[in-house]
């Protein structure tokens, strides 16, 4: 089985190999046409900002190779977010693989809301093959500003002030907010459940 | 919903832990990939290596060494000690580290917070601040508490915070050490006021003193170093005492 990790100028792409590593698997970071194609399965992974990471990627027609990938494909953080319809970050048009928007977290009037929201919390309403044997209210580590709305596609939920999309499924595409590769054993699970599809 | 976290901090000299002994458990506990997999596996929700090391060697060993764990540590970690360039933060972020934190270089040149954020996104940039109280308030020491400055702790970390800095580490030194808890009034102030997570650090003693600073200054995170390494306290028993006052926490 061949693992590719898109490069692109989004970091941690560090931890997502060393993850796929702890699980016995090599990931291949590349940003090769042929070898992404050609890879069984595909992580797109990113913390960045969205506008930057949208221009790189159209510069070097990753946006339409990825758009069109038949295999497994597993959005990360700033990867699922690019892979939504629209980002409020810098007004980005992104790649609507999902029928979904990005919005900044708004803080409520009442109190101060903590933005990024860095920390764990727990992921429900579980709903993919991704989540097998990953408890309900299990959690995750989130680092992020923007997060993706609620839609059709939602596999998880989170709350932090409001409802949003902890991950997305749609066809052969996966995505999370979190960041499986930090999340310890359960986020394990679920990057050992993706290589399994 | 978003819990509070707990936080051992490793303090590193020529890549290896400096604090440590007391774990019979593990073969090394000098080892701070062993230590660090370890608490994570006890329930630590993130790590701080603190690099003391003052060698020429520094950089180089310390970036192989946050390679390592990066390799082996499942859960989010932040490298600190010394850093003062962007240069240095690459090198550790390329290695695998998280986040950074800054203390002495970034107030000499609070620029530097401008630029990293901007370079790496403030999710990645911790602001440490080593802080004593004195006549009135609470005053910023720099070079490890060596060195004291007439600006207030609270001024420091708003400034920082308008520069992009994503969190904000709070040493108290009055309380650092003495184990009579952590200082809940500068630590409540920076949290209620700065919209980015602060972490309480110095003065940890016993479990009630984490329900305090969690329930009576909302700090976000709690830290602590010889508590956790002398096993005076156990993380999975922390956490439990943590969840039955009320405490949002993980398990």
């Amino acid at each position: 089985m061949k693992t590719v990790i898109i490069k692109y100028n989004a970091g941690n792409i560090r931890s997502v190999q060393f993850a796929l590593e702890r699980l016995g698997v090599e990931g291949t970071v590349t940003d090769d046409h042929d070898e992404i194609m050609s890879a069984d399965k595909v992580i797109f992974p990113g913390v960045g900002e969205a506008s930057t990471a949208m221009q790189y990627l159209k510069e070097r027609k990753l946006d339409q190779l990825i758009t069109n990938l038949q295999q497994p494909v597993l959005g990360i953080c700033l990867g699922m977010q690019l892979l939504c319809r629209h980002s409020e970050e810098n007004n980005t048009d992104c790649m609507g693989v999902f029928d979904v928007d990005v919005k900044r977290f708004q803080s409520p009037v009442e109190n101060l809301l903590k933005i990024p929201q860095i920390g764990w919390n727990n992921i429900t309403g579980l709903h993919s093959v991704v989540f097998e044997h990953v408890p309900e209210n299990a959690y995750m580590y989130f680092v992020h500003s923007y997060y993706a709305a609620l839609g059709a596609d939602t596999v998880a939920i989170t709350n932090y002030v409001i409802n949003y999309s902890a991950a997305l499924q749609k066809d052969n595409f996966y995505a999370v907010q979190f960041h499986p590769e930090k999340s310890a054993e359960a986020g394990a699970r679920i990057i050992e459940n993706f290589l399994n599809l | 919903m978003l819990t509070k976290r707990i936080i051992p901090c490793l303090d590193i000299k020529d890549g290896r832990t400096v604090k440590g002994i007391n774990f019979e458990n593990i073969r090394d506990a000098g080892d701070p990939i062993e230590l660090g997999a370890l608490y994570a596996a006890q329930g630590a929700d993130e790590l701080v290596f603190l690099d003391i090391t003052a060698t020429n060697e520094r950089r180089k060993t310390l970036a192989e060494l946050v390679t390592r764990i990066a390799r082996h540590v499942n859960i989010p970690f932040t490298v600190g000690g010394g850093i003062s360039s962007v240069e240095d933060v690459n090198i550790l972020l390329q290695s695998g580290a998280d986040k950074i934190s800054v203390n002495t270089a970034a107030f000499k040149d609070p620029g530097l917070v401008d630029i990293l954020a901007r370079e790496f996104g403030s999710q990645c940039v911790v602001l440490a601040i080593d802080t004593r109280f004195e006549g009135d308030d609470w005053y910023v020491y720099l070079n490890g508490g060596r060195v004291k400055t007439d600006i207030k702790a609270y001024d420091w970390a708003k400034e920082a915070v308008n520069r992009g800095a994503g969190e904000i580490l709070l040493t108290s030194m009055n309380n650092d050490g003495t184990k009579k808890g952590f200082a809940l009034d500068i630590t409540g102030k920076l949290s209620q006021n700065l919209n980015v997570p602060v972490i309480a650090s110095g003065g940890a003693g016993n479990m009630e003193h984490f329900v305090d600073v969690f329930e009576n200054a909302q700090a976000d995170a709690a830290l602590a170093a010889s508590i956790f390494h002398y096993k005076e306290i156990e993380i999975p028993a922390l956490k439990t005492f943590l969840y039955n006052k009320g405490v949002n926490v993980r398990f």
